[in-house]
């Protein structure tokens, strides 16, 4: 494997990751549609990593699409836009994907809404000082559009003593099935370029490079004829495997160094931004906007009609999926990839700002999914799949017997991000990333079980 | 969305090559093998490698059964404990012995620890080590090759009566009257009389040996399917061959009239079958990638040494045993450096 990329040439992770079959033809080559409004978008108050929004607005009150209806709620937390016109019915507690229900704002969308956006102001953005940029940025409730769902402002303001030099962007979209930053790299380039050159200037980054994986070469060729000769942006091909998106790995991939344990990408100074998030800065800025849609591909098997919708935030699942053809036998619908992905009890909740795809009835599962437990054999093809490099069948020796402490201190359980490469590959069919799941929960309350 | 929504934790993806079907593979890999050593020494090898297998998928599921662990003759694991045994007995051993060490092997090797994945050494092994101890003239009572009548007629000793003393093999092996038959392995004739076996005849199973030992080719071949379907680690088998000739190699050069070339050292004998199906066997190997190199070749000077210094003509056995009882340390120590650990020592940051 190690040979074969060596022949193909482009840059990879040095360690693990694996080749999942990728179903992106289905939706690679269809452009992004837009999605007409449903009766009915719930603002979920927490779409973010960070505090809650606070509502800023009351029952019964008229909002303008585009307009903030919750202002951020501390230094890790976003504001919320409406995303269409019409009247706030409730602020009451909602349906999340994570299970528990949480604070939403609930907007009856007024029949025949425009989609056009009123609530806008003109920016010359590439004139203001970095700690305005930042500002704007926090301002229009931008978080990591690639799943992480993280303040991109955050990320913008290095702690004292380090400082950014390097703006990795990030497309490469190894998760199977999505093709949204794909045909966002491809239909808003200049949107894309426009919003690298905004974050460069916010962080200082005298650099930018953009990681696509090489199964992308449409977009390598797409971005680099926009770009003026000797920029200080480049593209990089680089090998698709999963998980190459991870940030870890795509560092790692493209600057040859690894975070160190512990630690974060500004250690190294760097910081990374999804293609998605960027597009949407080099977009919304300029006019003033906040974030009120986003590209989400919608596949599977289960789809009629699959492709790469333009989803306006708040957008009942349930609706997306029938705008989309799912069809009745449909009975598993992920939230993001099927590698990384949740699977959601309600066709009820929200797609919000870290949902990248739906993906309904991914091929060949339920059945897979029944397959028999073995014990582990020892095959070692998860120690050969982890790109952490970390020893997943020990691991779950100590995890059978509950010892999450010793997984934590001995074996870096803690550099585990869940990438699912392990439990893909078992052919004893261990549930490998749901043990270190929980292992990891369980460690997080034990402090506070403590005191 | 009439059906119940089925509720998953990621990943929702599965590679699709499971436990049965690694397996299962590695049975196919030891088709060829057992089918040359069929044609070779007839229908005793035949009786004994059914033997083996039969016993050793019985043993199982009445262990399994009184384990109340179900059925679980479906991964497969059995049928290559039980071929591979047959694989490592002379082709005339008496089928109630290795009906013995079927029995021990998967009983004492593998049932006791807990079944599959927790058995410490290779079940085949065990066995084999269990009816060397017990009857160690038949296990090195050895009978030619391509003898003449074999697909009609047992080996005398094949159907030797439990506990009674077998038919005389010499007789039968002089009434045959084959050229140049000495009743001596190429590595018993090597270690003491220092003739060495030519390579053709060692990579196409013209020598006498263990039943599926003989043709380092078939072997080879099994083996290198396995490891380009990723099924074994070819760490293991690379490792085994380096820890020999390592050992090998300079004696050789010293005196090459005592001592045999790494060639012959690495084709004669259970070394190549030893090497791609018993010390590959993933369960009683270490996880980590240099842990395997490790392990491979501790098993490789093990085996070298034993045949050049120890009292036995083979010792592929006992180094794969030994190096199996140390595959939990040798992982331990050869732990992978995880991602963004610093290089130096503890705390240099």
């Amino acid at each position: 494997m190690n040979l074969f990329s060596l022949i193909k040439g482009h840059a990879t992770f040095a360690h693990g990751g694996v080749h999942p079959l990728e179903h992106k033809e289905e939706t690679a080559g269809l452009a992004i549609r837009r999605l007409p409004f449903a009766p009915k978008l719930v603002v979920p108050l927490s779409q973010h990593k960070g505090a809650p929004a606070k509502p800023i607005v009351k029952v019964g009150e008229e909002v303008v699409r585009g307009e903030p209806i919750a202002e951020s709620d501390g230094h890790v937390s976003v504001p919320m836009h409406a995303p269409a016109t019409g009247r706030v019915v409730a602020i009451d507690l909602w349906t999340t994907a994570e299970g528990p229900k949480a604070p939403a704002i609930v907007i009856d969308v007024y029949d025949a809404a425009s989609q056009q956006i009123l609530y806008e102001e003109e920016v010359d953005i590439m004139r203001q000082a970095p700690d305005e940029i930042v500002r704007l940025v926090k301002d229009a409730g931008l978080v990591g559009l690639g799943g992480a769902a993280f303040p991109s402002h955050v990320k913008m303001l290095p702690p004292a003593g380090k400082m950014i030099h390097t703006l990795i962007v990030n497309g490469c979209e190894c998760e199977p099935y999505l093709t949204c930053d794909h045909r966002v790299m491809l239909e808003h380039t200049d949107a894309l370029i426009r919003g690298i050159r905004i974050a460069m200037r916010a962080t200082g980054a005298r650099r930018a490079l953009i990681g696509v994986e090489d199964n992308k070469m449409d977009a390598v060729r797409t971005i680099s004829e926009r770009l003026p000769e000797n920029d200080t942006i480049e593209v990089k091909a680089v090998e698709a495997k999963y998980p190459q998106g991870a940030e870890k790995m795509l560092i790692e991939s493209l600057l040859g160094q690894q975070i160190p344990e512990g630690g974060l990408p500004v250690d190294l100074g760097v910081a990374v931004y999804n293609v998605g998030t960027l597009a949407q800065m080099g977009e919304l800025l300029p006019r003033g906007r906040g974030l009120i849609e986003r590209v989400v591909t919608v596949s599977g098997a289960g789809v009629a009609r699959p492709g790469n919708y333009l989803v306006p935030i708040g957008t009942p699942l349930g609706f997306l999926l029938k705008a989309a053809g799912v069809d009745a036998e449909a009975n598993k619908v992920i939230l993001g990839g099927p590698m990384m992905g949740m699977t959601v009890a309600s066709l009820d909740v929200p797609i919000t700002k870290g949902v990248s795809g739906v993906v309904a009835n991914a091929v060949g599962n339920s059945d897979q999914d029944e397959r028999r437990v073995y014990p582990c054999i020892k095959c070692s093809r998860c120690v050969e799949a982890c790109p952490m490099r970390l020893n997943p069948s020990m691991l779950a020796q100590l995890a059978k017997k509950r010892e999450y402490e010793c997984m934590e201190s001995d074996f870096h359980l803690n550099q585990c991000f869940e990438c699912g490469c392990c439990a893909y590959v078992c052919p004893s069919n261990i549930p490998l990333t749901q043990y270190f799941r929980i292992a990891k929960a369980i460690n997080r309350e034990r402090p506070a079980l403590a005191s | 969305m009439a059906n119940p929504i089925e509720i998953r934790t990621a990943p929702h993806l599965k590679r699709p090559q499971g436990v049965e079907d690694i397996m299962r593979n590695v049975v196919y890999a030891l088709v060829p093998v057992a089918v040359f050593s069929v044609w070779q020494f007839g229908i005793s090898a035949l009786a004994l490698i059914l033997t083996t297998t039969i016993v050793a998928m019985l043993t199982e599921r009445l262990f399994s059964r009184l384990a109340g662990r179900g059925n679980t003759l479906g991964d497969w694991s059995v049928v290559i404990t039980g071929m591979l045994l047959a694989l490592t007995l002379p082709p005339g051993f008496p089928l109630w012995m290795a009906a013995v060490a079927a029995f021990i092997g998967v009983a004492l090797g593998k049932a006791l620890f807990g079944g599959l994945g927790f058995n410490v050494m290779n079940p085949a092994l065990v066995g084999r080590a269990f009816v060397q101890a017990a009857f160690p003239v038949a296990i090195t009572t050895w009978t030619p090759a391509f003898a003449p009548g074999r697909f009609t007629e047992f080996i005398p000793s094949t159907l030797a009566v439990p506990f009674m003393k077998p038919d005389s093999v010499a007789s039968w092996v002089e009434a045959l009257n084959i050229d140049g038959f000495t009743g001596a392995t190429p590595l018993a004739m090597q270690k003491f009389q220092h003739i060495t076996a030519s390579t053709n005849d060692l990579l196409f199973g013209n020598v006498i040996g263990s039943t599926g030992e003989t043709s380092a080719a078939l072997i080879l071949l099994g083996g290198l399917y396995l490891a380009f379907r990723r099924m074994l680690d070819w760490r293991i088998p690379v490792g085994v061959f380096a820890g020999a000739a390592l050992v090998a190699t300079p004696l050789w050069l010293l005196n090459a009239e005592l001592y045999p070339s790494p060639l012959f050292v690495a084709l004669s004998g259970g070394l190549m079958l030893g090497a791609w199906f018993m010390a590959s066997d993933m369960i009683a190997s270490p996880v980590t990638p240099w842990g395997a190199f490790v392990y491979g070749a501790l098993i490789g000077v093990l085996t070298v040494v034993i045949r050049l210094f120890g009292g036995l003509p083979e010792g592929v056995m006992y180094a794969i045993l030994l190096a199996n009882a140390a595959s939990p340390l040798i992982a331990s120590w050869t732990q992978p450096r995880v991602y963004g650990e610093s290089k130096g020592q503890e705390g240099g940051a």
